[in-house]
């Protein structure tokens, strides 16, 4: 590592997927450095390899070539086991369609990542009363997704995201799937988390007002990095 | 146990299914506890048969009778402590369908060979001061609210009288209790020289002769050493276990476990495909959500043991509820109003029956949990 403050290092990493006998480069040599702190933007036309990217910098897919380090430690030779448990301290996730528990209500969600750790009952509901208060969301807890609004949803999703205090925030189009005005609070409450409780956040998107939010945004073609633009 | 929120929330996603697939579960082990009472009815006599009763009986049909001077001539064979014999009444009481035995036999010996059947003194003396005293189980007299004191007149089917009447009549003066759970306390046995005496036909004839032997051990030489004594004589015998003979009188009306086996594996084998398709169909509608759980930091192995332990909760609710419920049923007694003999669930076949719950829901949960475990999440996601 070349730097205490370069929280993820990535270097020559290629990703090819194979259909049948056909192989598909998604990635190709890619090198990248993201400082602890950060809220880096991820741009780039569809098939460009920005979730793949994401995927890999969250331990959710590894690459075919290449190392990536991710606050010191090297998570693409991990085993499946130890990734999975780095996964539940590091990352939190936010998806572009939530993908909440239908079945389990607002809390009973947020608590799902502390269901991995040694706390007791009593401290996993007060950490999720934080992470509801965080995102705004205290009032709503025992409501079920399908009552809750599209950017209600989304805020239910991130505080389930920041429960256990993870330190690296990877978001897949967090605003995909919302309105102008939802939108808009989903970003400022992602540019809170940057801000007032360092997070550093990756957030893959189409939107360049998205994009705007964030410090610096790189920009993907064919899986290698095409342009970088700083706030 | 924090898991437990996690795997019951399943249940709630399609509540109909969920239900349907319970109660399915529920009925089929209602049905083996039901089945296992009834198998045990028609076992009953084998399980509580002593290992030191033989039974001898005419070689060619049991309905062949034996002559009565036989006893003495049993019993001098080297083995046998003691020999009694009875002999099948085949009365009805009230309606030919109030079936119960009715068997005469001598009650000194009797009492002597059946010690399962208690009786206290008091009654002991008065059935052997009684010539037309008989004796109920404690299920038949409950049957039929018959007490002490009583007079039953039982209608012959067999045994006419020799004034050319057919109605016999009894004085219950005793009502034994069973030694053991699976006793049959069913039965309703009159004194031998009542019917010996009073009969038109048949007189010094009887059914068949119970004994019991010294050993266990020399049961298989004692039977041979009695059949040997009376073969080429106008009345052979063939003696065997009485476990043995009973299992043969069962048999009469076909092998009840075999039949009763394959209606319970076809039962089983039924919603085994149920409930493992159901878990297979709430697998796939889940692919996301179980990515999402792997994304979140849940391993592989713990996907499957949700998935397993998914399968497993909806099993033993259903299959634990069906089983308590079949216990429950069998103690408000007979459906057949008293036909059977004792009706109840054996032990063993409780415990048979939750291994049985237990592998069904390994068996229905195995392969979607090993479907889940093996998702890909980024795949998954992608979908």
């Amino acid at each position: 590592m070349e730097s205490q403050q370069v929280l993820v290092y990535i270097k020559a990493v290629d990703k090819i997927f194979r259909r049948g006998s056909e192989e598909i480069h998604v990635l190709g040599g890619l090198d990248l450095e993201i400082p602890e702190g950060e809220f880096l933007a991820l741009m780039g036309p569809s098939g460009s390899g920005k979730s793949t990217l994401l995927n890999i910098i969250g331990g959710l897919d590894r690459p075919s070539e290449g190392r990536v380090d991710i606050g010191g430690e090297r998570i693409d030779q991990m085993s499946e086991r130890r990734l999975a448990g780095w996964r539940a301290r590091h990352v939190g996730l936010v998806f572009q369609f939530y993908n909440l528990m239908p079945t389990l209500s607002a809390e009973r969600n947020v608590e799902l990542p502390l269901l991995l750790t040694h706390l007791s009952r009593s401290e996993r509901r007060k950490h999720v009363d934080i992470a509801l208060d965080v995102v705004g969301l205290s009032h709503r807890k025992a409501y079920f997704p399908k009552t809750l609004s599209g950017g209600e949803q989304q805020r239910v999703g991130i505080a389930r995201a920041i429960v256990t205090d993870p330190t690296l925030l990877l978001c897949d189009e967090p605003t995909g799937d919302l309105d102008a005005k939802s939108s808009d609070e989903i970003l400022d409450l992602l540019q809170a988390l940057n801000r007032e409780h360092g997070k550093t956040i990756i957030m893959v998107t189409h939107d360049s007002h998205a994009a705007k939010c964030a410090s610096r945004t790189l920009f993907l073609n064919k899986g290698r990095l095409s342009a970088e633009q700083v706030a | 146990m924090k898991f437990l929120s996690l795997l019951l929330s399943g249940f709630r996603r399609k509540k109909t299914r969920t239900i349907l697939t319970l109660l399915s579960i529920l009925v089929a082990f209602v049905l083996f506890g039901y089945l296992a009472a009834v198998k045990q009815a028609f076992d009953m006599g084998v399980s509580v048969a002593g290992a030191d009763r033989l039974l001898t009986r005419h070689r060619i049909s049991l309905i062949r009778p034996l002559p009565e001077s036989y006893e003495p001539r049993i019993e001098r064979i080297k083995g046998v402590s003691n020999a009694v014999h009875s002999t099948w009444f085949g009365g009805v009481y009230q309606k030919p369908t109030n079936f119960f035995p009715q068997i005469a036999v001598p009650p000194e010996d009797f009492m002597d060979v059946y010690p399962e059947y208690l009786l206290d003194d008091e009654e002991k003396t008065a059935w052997l001061e009684t010539r037309t005293g008989a004796i109920a189980g404690r299920a038949l007299a409950d049957r039929y609210g018959w007490k002490i004191g009583d007079r039953i007149p039982l209608e012959a089917t067999i045994w006419q009288k020799k004034d050319g009447g057919q109605t016999w009549e009894f004085d219950l003066v005793g009502i034994y209790e069973g030694a053991e759970k699976g006793t049959d306390t069913g039965q309703f046995f009159f004194r031998y020289d009542y019917l010996d005496e009073a009969r038109m036909m048949g007189a010094g004839q009887v059914g068949w002769y119970t004994l019991r032997i010294d050993d266990p051990e020399n049961a298989a030489r004692v039977a041979a050493e009695i059949d040997e004594e009376f073969a080429n004589s106008p009345y052979e015998t063939k003696t065997e276990p009485e476990g043995a003979f009973l299992q043969g009188f069962a048999n009469q009306m076909g092998n009840i476990s075999i039949m009763l086996k394959a209606i319970l594996s076809a039962v089983f084998f039924t919603i085994l495909l149920v409930t493992g398709n159901t878990m297979a169909q709430a697998v796939r509608e889940r692919t996301q959500e179980i990515a999402v759980l792997k994304a979140l930091g849940f391993t592989h192995t713990g996907v499957l043991f949700l998935v397993l332990f998914e399968a497993m909760l909806i099993v033993c609710t259903g299959g634990f509820a069906g089983l308590a419920l079949a216990w429950f049923l069998t103690t408000y007694g007979d459906p057949t109003k008293g036909a059977l003999p004792v009706f109840f669930i054996p032990l063993a076949d409780l415990a048979v029956g939750v291994l049985i719950v237990l592998l069904m829901g390994l068996a229905a949960g195995i392969l979607p949990a090993i479907q889940a475990q093996r998702l890909r999440i980024a795949d998954a996601l992608r979908r």
